[in-house]
């Protein structure tokens, strides 16, 4: 009986493993150990016995397993939350510490105690009058040098003459790190909020300014041909082809200005400011008063977080084409 | 001697069969690229609704021709009369989709009219496909709808630059039929630039080499359709163009040029 079936198995592995390179050779090696019809009873070698009990099918399974997965070079798998586990770990290392007495309450303040003069400032009203006074100034400056960013964008690149007046200039802007720039618009202005204002608007449009045009410069020529063939009008072209083309671009310099609004807020505030976040800090350093240091960063880092992933959101929305490409 | 014979009868002949209407019309065009003459006096007749393929080896100014008609050679040097209708199409080696605008959106780019847009993806087989990305295409889909965006102009004269030479054999052979389908329904000229000996025996009516500039073998394929590849008179068609384009197919009696040889026997089987 198990010899009958042993003679059909290996028939069939291989008349069915014919097409397979890679088997074709073992299977030809079994059938050449045990010839349809004339397998030896009871002497059936064990290796050609194992893969002929399974049908002509489980060959092709056989042979799969033969095969050593590759070792693997990426990382993998991504872990769950992983970008909240290396934060957490060290709001915990820094609760322990505390709690152990290792830090000095004087140089870092418990978590604990953050929080309590956090709530404290709160709801006393310094905190939300320096939060509001710091959005006003970042919104404000933010708004005009993302109008600013995207108008000379378009202006140099669409236009031959306007990229011969404005991208030199930006670029000459660019060279010069703008923080330097606050005494002289210290004199300029004065030293209330427009010279702050100023400051951040020349921080945010520089980035916009720099990724939109160089997304509108970089165009693909194909499609400025496609628009002539399909007889665009420079209007529609620019509409339909250049914007939607630039946007990506745009969105880097967009993420890259609201981090950097942020970022010229801090040292301003640090710069003859009456209020403000950044005030708030800065007395806080005077008197010695860590806690208030740290509300103060905490505070920062929310705003920017928040306003990132803002735009991030927006981003995801508006260049939902995109996610194909991702997936 | 014998090609530029060749030309003058063959123009004459179309000039005489179609006493209509001419599609596209060059006389003496020149393109050149740093003073090299890539086209060097082309006098070319296509009757309006004829489907005319350009053959030539890369480099030989077939795109250089395609283009000079599409109206796209900028910044070329170059002179000649050349005429062509008002709605043409062109059809490139990729589909040129915008990916930022769904499969719909981009078959009206250009024009206006949903339902003509639908109406025209549904002819290239993409019916229910309008929503999507071009991203989720494949290749062929996406060539299909490049098609379509073509279409949906009514094009008098439909120009492609080897529409197919980036899809795989098997797409390839489905668009070959689709194209030619769709050019028996609307009857376009079409002017088919394209490397592949065959495709453009298969496709067109009459096939034109371009050579150093010229045309050096214009041939009329009298041939029924659908054709196929194993049609042995469409056989005697390849072997005079593959001579026209130099490559002969046993390489052992090429033998134009000995150092030579060994090239288009390479050439040949890219063919096969």
């Amino acid at each position: 009986m198990t010899t009958s079936t042993t003679s059909t198995a290996s028939t069939a592995s291989t008349a069915s493993t014919a097409s397979t390179a890679t088997t074709a050779e073992t299977a030809k090696a079994q059938s050449d150990q045990t010839p349809p019809g004339k397998s030896p009873s009871g002497k059936s070698p064990s290796g050609a016995a194992t893969p002929s009990g399974a049908a002509g099918t489980s060959v092709a399974v056989g042979a799969a397993a033969q095969v050593r997965r590759r070792r693997r070079l990426s990382p993998g798998r991504r872990l769950p939350a992983s970008r909240l586990v290396g934060p957490l770990l060290f709001l915990a290392l820094w609760a322990a510490a505390s709690a152990a007495g290792q830090l000095d309450p004087a140089a870092v303040p418990a978590p604990w105690t953050v929080l309590e003069t956090g709530v404290r400032l709160w709801t006393d009203g310094t905190l939300p009058t320096d939060i509001l006074t710091s959005l006003r100034r970042a919104g404000a400056g933010f708004a005009i040098g993302l109008t600013a960013g995207i108008a000379l964008a378009l202006a140099s690149g669409l236009s031959r003459t306007g990229e011969a007046l404005i991208d030199g200039t930006v670029q000459l802007n660019r060279a010069i790190p703008t923080l330097g720039l606050i005494p002289l618009f210290i004199l300029w202005l004065g030293i209330g909020e427009t010279f702050k204002i100023a400051i951040i608007a020349i921080v945010v449009y520089i980035p916009i300014y720099l990724n939109t045009h160089a997304a509108l410069a970089g165009i693909d020529t194909r499609f400025v041909e496609l628009a002539e063939v399909q007889g665009l009008s420079r209007f529609r072209f620019i509409r339909e082809i250049v914007i939607p083309g630039a946007l990506p671009g745009f969105f880097v310099g967009l993420r890259l200005g609201v981090t950097g609004s942020w970022l010229g807020l801090v040292v301003l505030e640090q710069i003859n400011a009456t209020n403000g976040l950044g005030y708030l800090m800065f007395q806080a350093q005077n008197y010695g008063q860590s806690d208030v240091i740290l509300v103060g960063l905490v505070v920062y880092g929310i705003f920017g977080l928040v306003s990132d992933s803002a735009v991030r959101l927006i981003e995801r929305r508006v260049l939902s084409w995109r996610r194909t490409l991702s997936s | 001697m014998a090609t530029h014979t060749e030309q003058l009868t063959a123009t004459g002949a179309a000039a005489t069969v179609t006493a209509e209407r001419t599609a596209v019309r060059l006389r003496g065009l020149t393109r050149s690229f740093e003073g090299r003459a890539v086209l060097d006096g082309i006098d070319l007749d296509i009757p309006a609704g004829q489907f005319v393929a350009l053959l030539g080896h890369s480099g030989s100014g077939k795109s250089t021709l395609l283009r000079a008609v599409a109206g796209l050679d900028h910044e070329v040097a170059g002179s000649g009369g050349l005429t062509a209708p008002q709605r043409v199409s062109v059809v490139f080696q990729d589909s040129r989709l915008l990916p930022w605008r769904r499969v719909l959106d981009n078959v009206l780019l250009g024009t206006e009219g949903e339902e003509k847009g639908r109406a025209a993806l549904a002819e290239v087989g993409l019916k229910g496909r309008e929503r999507a990305w071009p991203n989720e295409l494949s290749g062929g889909e996406a060539q299909r709808a490049a098609l379509a965006r073509s279409l949906v102009r009514e094009p008098e004269l439909l120009l492609a630059d080897e529409p197919f030479g980036a899809l795989d054999a098997l797409t390839r052979i489905r668009m070959h039929a689709l194209l030619r389908e769709l050019w028996e329904r609307h009857r376009p000229s079409v002017l088919l630039v394209t490397h592949d000996v065959d495709e453009a025996i298969v496709l067109a009516d009459r096939v034109l080499v371009l050579e150093h500039g010229r045309i050096g073998l214009d041939l009329t394929i009298d041939r029924p359709h659908p054709r196929t590849y194993r049609d042995p008179l469409l056989g005697e068609y390849r072997e005079r163009l593959l001579a026209a384009l130099g490559v002969t197919e046993a390489p052992e009696s090429a033998a134009e040029a000995p150092g030579r040889a060994p090239s288009t026997a390479v050439t040949a089987a890219d063919h096969q």
